[in-house]
């Protein structure tokens, strides 16, 4: 392999702050998308073990349309496919006047998606809960909104919390798929970098150690929250 | 038996001519061709939207005025190693190419690559195949027709291209607000431009004359403003390999001399209607080096 190693490329200022922005578009993108992908995912979790057929059937179709297609082409289906399917005006919009139109549309892409797996999470924790307990609650006169609100839902929450810090490393993962639709952020920085200084395995390799950081990060901050909400007796170790 | 001299060095000389060919390919082969033909494949990276150098036609194969030049570089490579090989085609983008040229993975590059010095830290160049200059392609209704008239309008730009450069450092130099969209390769930016999602989009204006050729509504587009940078296009090869180098060199300067590059242009560019520039015919004719 006939190549020049230079590693200095990297801590260039420009470059450097090329790095810094890529990775702040990535931790933006990552944490907006999170935020959206657990309410909706909640939402359809929830509704996926409701006892309405309309209600859990909707939910269904809802996690198996968008778990089922890869990311990469819903991020092309919203960015360049829902413009061209609004009325004329509306897709203007979205096309030119919507507010960071790269990072909005990966923003709702990456978080619908990531809802259809949260939701599979909360559904699993939902039916983790023993029959007993939602039999137990319902004896009591509870409605069904308040079996979820103080029976189900605290409890399982609680216990998917250890499946959800992969779905929350994903996120970040996935979140590298928004340079498809021009999104310049970490990925597509560290591209740059290495179109413009041809120091290709340089760049990526920085962009590769900021990635693993971040992932540490993210599982350090999960496996506190994981302490936290343990439930004793309920998950394998104790301590 | 006893020979003159004069018979044995005739005989000597007989030997050698015999033996040449046989010696060449015991001894001679080094780095890409020994890779080449030992492997019995020859690796090249083709673009897939670059009309009218590399492109893929209908039935999906990389076709094109690069691919056919590259054919010749291939049958001259076969007649050094004395051997017939394979090829295998491998897509490259703008962003690609050089990474695979670099680490070996694609043993000639055949696109519409930019010969310049900084990417000749990294890879070598054959002799300019064609010569070109950022352009900028946009709907004829537009109003724009020079880089002033981007101000608060939106260009798409091919990451990793020179013509990102050169549209970027005119916006800077004249200071102009222009929103840049980056794409990956001219197929999506000229996507972006025919969905309105930008105004512009800018390459190497060769290139914008096949997107239009290839769009569903030629008449709707134009190419403006002033060349904003100089392209020389060459075929890319590894770097620090001169005996490879020299085999495609040697092809090109055949291709070049006998005037055959005059039919392999016309079959690619006369349907664009772009003839060959007087600059491009003296770099043919400089290229043509005697045998």
């Amino acid at each position: 392999m006939n190549y020049n190693w230079n590693w200095s490329v990297l801590f260039e200022p420009e470059y450097f702050g090329w790095l810094i922005s890529g990775l702040g578009w990535t931790i933006s993108v990552a944490l907006c998308a999170w935020v959206i992908a657990l309410v909706v995912g909640s939402l359809v979790g929830v509704g996926r073990t409701l006892p309405n057929r309309l209600v859990s059937t909707l939910c269904t179709a809802y996690v198996e349309l968008f778990r089922n297609i890869p990311l990469l082409v819903q991020m092309f289906i919203w960015y360049f496919a829902v413009p061209e399917m609004v009325p004329e005006e509306a897709g203007r919009w979205m096309k030119r006047d919507m507010p960071q139109p790269e990072f909005t549309t990966a923003v709702v892409a990456l978080g619908l998606y990531t809802a259809s797996r949260v939701a599979e999470q909360v559904r699993a924790g939902i039916e983790t809960v023993p029959h007993g307990l939602k039999s137990a609650a319902t004896a009591q006169g509870m409605s069904i909104a308040q079996v979820y609100r103080y029976v189900l839902l605290p409890i399982s929450f609680r216990l998917i919390v250890p499946p959800m810090t992969s779905e929350f490393l994903t996120v970040f993962k996935n979140s590298s798929l928004a340079l498809t639709i021009g999104l310049l952020e970490l990925t597509a920085q560290s591209q740059q970098i290495a179109e413009y200084t041809f120091q290709s395995f340089e760049a990526y390799t920085a962009a590769t150690v900021i990635y693993v950081l971040i992932a540490l990060c993210a599982t350090v901050i999960m496996s506190l929250l994981e302490r936290q909400t343990r439930i004793p007796g309920y998950s394998g170790k104790e301590n | 038996m006893t020979l003159k001299p004069t018979r044995r060095i005739l005989a000597a000389a007989a030997i050698a001519i015999g033996l040449s060919p046989a010696a060449l390919q015991a001894q001679d082969l080094t780095g890409t061709l020994a890779k080449i033909s030992e492997a019995g494949e020859i690796v090249i990276g083709h673009r897939e939207s670059s009309v009218p150098f590399a492109y893929l036609n209908d039935n999906q194969e990389p076709v094109g005025y690069s691919i056919d030049l590259c054919m010749k570089i291939v049958d001259e490579v076969e007649k050094t190693i004395g051997k017939d090989v394979n090829i295998r085609y491998v897509p490259v983008n703008p962003k690609t190419r050089i990474a695979l040229m670099a680490n070996g993975t694609i043993d000639l590059e055949c696109g519409s690559t930019t010969n310049n010095l900084t990417r000749q830290q990294q890879v070598e160049y054959l002799p300019t195949t064609f010569v070109t200059g950022t352009k900028i392609l946009t709907r004829k209704d537009s109003g724009i027709t020079s880089v002033s008239d981007l101000d608060g309008k939106a260009i798409a730009l091919a990451q990793g291209t020179t013509n990102e450069r050169a549209i970027k450092a005119a916006v800077e130099a004249q200071g102009l607000d222009v929103k840049i969209l980056p794409v990956r390769d001219h197929a999506e930016g000229m996507l972006s431009l025919e969905t309105d999602r930008v105004d512009a989009y800018s390459t190497d204006h060769i290139l914008l004359f096949g997107l239009i050729a290839k769009s569903k509504t030629p008449e709707e587009f134009a190419v403006v403003g002033d060349f904003l940078s100089f392209d020389p296009y060459a075929l890319m090869v590894p770097r620090d390999d001169s005996a490879f180098e020299l085999v495609g060199k040697t092809a090109l300067a055949n291709v070049f001399r006998s005037g055959e590059i005059k039919e392999i242009y016309a079959k690619w560019f006369d349907p664009l209607g772009v003839p060959a520039d007087p600059l491009l015919q003296a770099a043919f004719r400089l290229g043509a080096l005697p045998e």
